[in-house]
């Protein structure tokens, strides 16, 4: 089924009465079933200024807390001096010292102090914590602080770096072999930037000091039981004494999935140590200086093709700066590296990808989750493909795009749900993209024959297609044991309990939608209960566009065994009719659903082989541009945006979700860049950091395929990060067809336009035929030896099982030592420092 | 610097606030007379999260000294409800049926950009309400479903 919605103004779909189903269950008949797309939850709230976001809250009597940050990249931290001419009685200060627990933020690797001991690795650190009663206090207090350092060499460009967070490799047949038997190789190296999530509330925390020796945090966050681990074991606590509370949260992109623990640290140091409630709300600046970005990547990239347009071989190198410390990085690589083959049939492919340190702050979760970073590359070359073979770029994804029982380079057999075909026809087709093509190719030949300046601008269309893996990678789900419980209370209300967090994707709307269909009760009769560790059970984090699909798929198991279990016990009568009098008849029944693996999904953490994903989503946008030939800026006029993301549960929150992440990657292909210098980002206010208004934005239009997937028993696939994969390389495409030049490095800015522009009078034709010469007896890739790793501080893989690294891939992560002839290597930490040109054009 | 006593209209009521006359607007709707509705996302006038209509101009609460609108109308997102407790104005209204409030921290000063645009007679033109509101940032939406709302808000005014 398909679903086309956009650009229609006053659809139905936007209508809240407007009969449309919604659930097709695999038994056929639905009755009962909701027939209507009720409003978002707390909408009223938010459109009122009545919901409460942490900075909102008020707690009589708190105190403001601040952090002390490092102003060096790499130093070695001598001492913390306190001015003796300030009465420090009026304030109060934390330093690694007074950290009862261990000084470690708790995630997959125990490499990052919550504050900074004897070593700066970053600028931005966090070395000691101030907290004052009013803010001119604190901002004195902070003036008064020296601290005494001893700079140390750093390293900001990770070809450089020699720590490695973690290595993978997937491969499949013999790409070398492949590749030389190729009639055109296309080579192509890739380079994409930071970019800031740039939610609109800035990061907030609030600490409240419990009487049980405890500490409450309510704030801005994505995973409640992040941060409850990451207090327990900062601060010593027991489960009970730490409680998180997620107070309403202006937006997270991933953003707010890891950086939370270190702040909700702080606040409950200060917390503690002042025994008063600690406010913990950062301004713009510090958000943007010290807070996770996407990471930076360098992608090298060989496709073999025959003349006949046949795809014959893929070879990729990756390494991701992961910044200073590991936070998630091995998972972000891992996907970046499984996605890094694009959506292509590919008999012969080798995929590496190494994560380093540098000394710049962490980087950390975004939407794509490093997949928009590998994918970019990945389709970048299609296009590049195409045009040396003279080939419409549409027509080659036809022939290269993944099908029903084709096999992925992890020896994946895509059995179901497999909608890469459609997305890539129905975005061409509503987007009418091989006839604008044609119109864009005319006028850029007619410009070539003419010089006479008047051609100010020109158009442009430009095609990608992606596809993102379902939930979290490999085993991660069966590792997590994600519970969800749905209750019948004694007062015969339902309500639902969840550590899955609402921060504008619809969690708090679709969950209640399901549970209400389920049980055949209305929407409204079905509560959501606080996300409170002290209230909800650990449902996972929220995150990787694994809330709808698996969370989703355990509350609607859940409630089905629950209407079973009431309506077997009176009699037969259906759950609503019944509901009441069971629960006075016999109190309260809760039902916890915990994850039990998708049958038949299967990977291998070790081999990396296998299932990565349970299932996959497809995305294809088609973008339009108008560049400005003088001054090299880009408008994105148009995007027409194609998922498959398996049933559209509530088709408004669904669109919402394409055309948010639509215009970020826009966001990401255009404008959006960080500038640093000696490790400190120049950029670190939104006067200087920009993402597009409502005038940079494009026309999106949404089309909503629906391929279900039937290991849910509602078939949804998840939608937050599918339109983060492919919406700049289809802008990057239509600069390319609008102008005849490549950007290699992301964004495309119009100083790198116009230096492409210039450096290249005609069109340059991409490298062609590159035969790959085969070195051998070389390390190559860097990390593999085992006392290699251990020199350069060893590959922080998380042990298997450990709580919150359950998507962490376990060691065991080279699973073909032996492959090791390679051809020009991305460089191993051994090697002497090199530059590559950023172009490997002629 | 020296409290002195300031009067203005907020949301229709008459307010008097003794607080230091560069006190930013922002703080003093959120902190002294308790309405959070109105958001800081940037605090330098770049986001528009907190947007509120002075004299039915939209301006930036952050940057506006609380000095500045002595004697001036000043207008909330609290004052935007319509009658009855809870109740949505008719642009709230539509911003929920069209799906334009996702995380919700942009809205209050979006829908204070876009009654002013409603009040000066905006109607449902995509490029004008492209440019009436390219003062406030949205991260979530791709603002599309932002600019439906407003068009359908101008469409029910007829």
């Amino acid at each position: 089924m398909t679903v086309t919605t956009r650009p229609a103004r006053s659809v139905p779909s936007a209508t809240p009465d407007a009969p449309a189903p919604l659930f097709l269950p695999a038994d056929g008949a639905a009755p009962g079933r909701a027939t209507s797309f009720p409003r978002r939850r707390e909408g009223p709230e938010k459109l009122t200024g009545v919901a409460k976001y942490a900075d909102d809250l008020v707690f009589p009597g708190a105190w403001y807390g601040a952090t002390i940050r490092s102003t060096e990249a790499h130093a070695r931290l001598f001492g913390i001096d306190l001015d003796a001419a300030f009465d420090w009685s009026k304030v109060v200060v934390v330093t690694a010292r007074d950290i009862p627990g261990e000084n470690i933020v708790s995630l997959i690797s125990d490499d990052q102090p919550a504050l900074a001991e004897s070593e700066i690795r970053h600028h931005a650190e966090p070395i000691a914590l101030i907290a004052a009663p009013d803010r001119s206090t604190l901002r004195e207090a902070k003036r008064r602080i020296e601290i005494r350092t001893e700079p140390l060499p750093a390293i900001f460009d990770p070809l450089e770096s020699t720590q490695e967070f973690a290595h993978f490799e997937v491969a499949e047949g013999d790409a070398e072999r492949a590749l030389a038997s190729a009639d055109v190789v296309i080579e192509g190296e890739y380079r994409v930037g930071h970019q800031e999530q740039l939610y609109i509330e800035n990061q907030a925390m609030i600490a409240v000091p419990r009487q049980d020796g405890g500490v409450t945090v309510h704030g801005s966050l994505q995973c409640p039981y992040y941060i409850h681990k990451a207090l327990k074991r900062a601060l010593g606590l027991s489960g009970d004494q730490a409680v998180v509370v997620q107070a309403e949260t202006g937006g997270g992109f991933g953003g707010k999935e890891e950086y939370p623990s270190i702040l909700a640290i702080h606040a409950a140091l200060l917390a503690r140590k002042c025994g008063k409630p600690v406010r913990m709300i950062y301004d713009r600046h510090e958000d943007l200086a010290a807070t996770t970005k996407r990471h930076p990547a360098i992608i090298r990239y060989r496709t073999g093709v025959m003349r006949d347009g046949t795809l014959v071989a893929q070879d990729v190198e990756m390494v991701m700066d992961g910044g200073a410390y590991c936070t998630l990085t091995p998972v972000v690589l891992s996907r970046g590296t499984l996605h890094a083959g694009g959506p292509y049939r590919c008999p012969d492919v080798r995929i590496r990808g190494r994560a380093v340190a540098t000394n710049t702050p962490p980087n950390g979760a975004f939407r794509g989750f490093g997949a928009p970073q590998s994918e970019f590359a990945a389709e970048m070359q299609v296009n590049r493909v195409a045009e040396a073979l003279g080939m419409s770029p549409l027509e080659l994804r036809r022939r290269w795009v993944y099908r029903e029982g084709d096999t992925t380079p992890t020896g994946q057999i895509l059995r179901e749900s497999v909608g890469g075909e459609e997305v890539l026809e129905r975005a061409a087709e509503t987007s009418e993209f091989e006839r604008k093509r044609t119109q864009t190719r005319l006028a850029r030949e007619a410009r070539a024959g003419r010089s006479d300046g008047r051609t100010r601008s020109a158009l442009g269309i430009g095609l990608a297609l992606a596809w993102h893996g379902a939930g979290f990678t490999g085993s991660g789900e069966v590792k997590l044991q994600s519970v969800a419980s749905v209750e019948l209370t004694s007062e015969g209300s339902v309500r639902i309990l969840t550590g899955s967090t609402e921060m504008g994707q619809g969690t708090k709307t679709i969950f209640p939608q399901m549970v209400a269909d389920e049980l055949g009760i209305p929407y409204e009769e079905v509560a959501i209960a606080p996300q409170d560790t002290s209230i909800v059970p650990d449902s996972g984090p929220t995150v990787a566009s694994r809330t709808a699909m698996v969370v989703g798929g355990l509350l609607i198991t859940a409630a089905r065994r629950l209407r079973g279990q009431v309506e077997e016990r009176m009699g037969g009568r259906t759950f609503a009719d019944s509901a009441a009098a069971y629960a006075r008849e016999h109190g309260a029944l809760r039902i916890d659903q915990q994850f039990e693996p998708y049958p038949g999904v299967h990977f291998d953490d070790e081999k990396y082989r296998g299932d990565a994903y349970p299932c996959y989503g497809w995305a294809a946008a088609v973008a339009e541009v108008d560049v400005d030939l003088d001054t090299g800026e880009v408008a994105v006029r148009s995007v027409v945006a194609a998922d498959d993301i398996g049933k559209a549960i509530h088709p408004v929150l669904a669109e919402g979700q394409v055309e948010g992440g639509t215009l970020q990657a826009v966001g990401y292909a255009t404008i959006e860049e960080i500038k640093l210098d000696k490790g400190r980002y120049l950029n670190d206010r939104l006067a200087t950091y920009i993402i597009p208004t409502s005038l940079d934005a494009p026309r999106i239009t949404t089309i909503l395929v629906e391929k279900p997937f039937s290991g849910a028993p509602h078939g949804a696939k998840g939608v937050g990060e599918l339109p983060m994969d492919v919406g700049a390389p289809a802008v990057v495409a239509a600069i390319h067809d609008a102008t005849g030049v490549w950007i290699h490095e992301l964004p495309a800015t119009p100083e790198r336009i116009l230096a492409a522009m210039s450096g290249a009078a005609a069109p340059s034709p991409p490298a062609e035929a590159v035969t790959a010469g085969t070195k051998t007896g070389q390390a190559g890739f860097a990390g593999r030896d085992p006392d290699e790793a251990g020199r350069s501080g060893g590959t922080p893989a998380a042990p298997p099982g450990t709580e919150a690294n359950a998507e962490a891939p376990a060691e065991g992560l080279d699973p073909r030592p032996e492959a090791r002839t390679d051809p020009e290597p991305l460089r191993s930490p051994t090697d002497p420092p090199q530059r590559w040109g950023k172009d490997d054009g002629p | 610097m020296s409290a002195a006593e300031y009067r203005f209209t907020l949301n229709g009521e008459p307010v008097e606030l003794a607080v230091p006359g560069m006190r930013r607007l922002l703080d003093a709707l959120r902190e002294d007379l308790g309405l959070t509705g109105t958001k800081e996302g940037c605090g330098e006038g770049e986001c528009g999260a907190c947007s509120v209509l002075v004299d039915g101009a939209v301006v930036d609460s952050c940057l506006v000294p609380v000095c500045q609108v002595d004697g001036c109308d000043v207008r909330t997102v609290e004052g935007l409800a319509g009658a009855g407790a809870g109740a949505l104005g008719p642009l709230q209204e539509a911003f929920l049926v069209a799906g334009g409030a996702q995380c919700g921290i942009c809205t209050p000063g979006m829908l204070m950009a876009a009654q002013a645009y409603l009040d000066d007679g905006g109607t449902a033109d995509d490029d004008a309400i492209r440019e009436a509101i390219a003062g406030n940032l949205c991260r979530c939406t791709g603002y599309t479903k932002i600019i439906d709302a407003i068009a359908i808000a101008a469409d029910r005014r007829g």
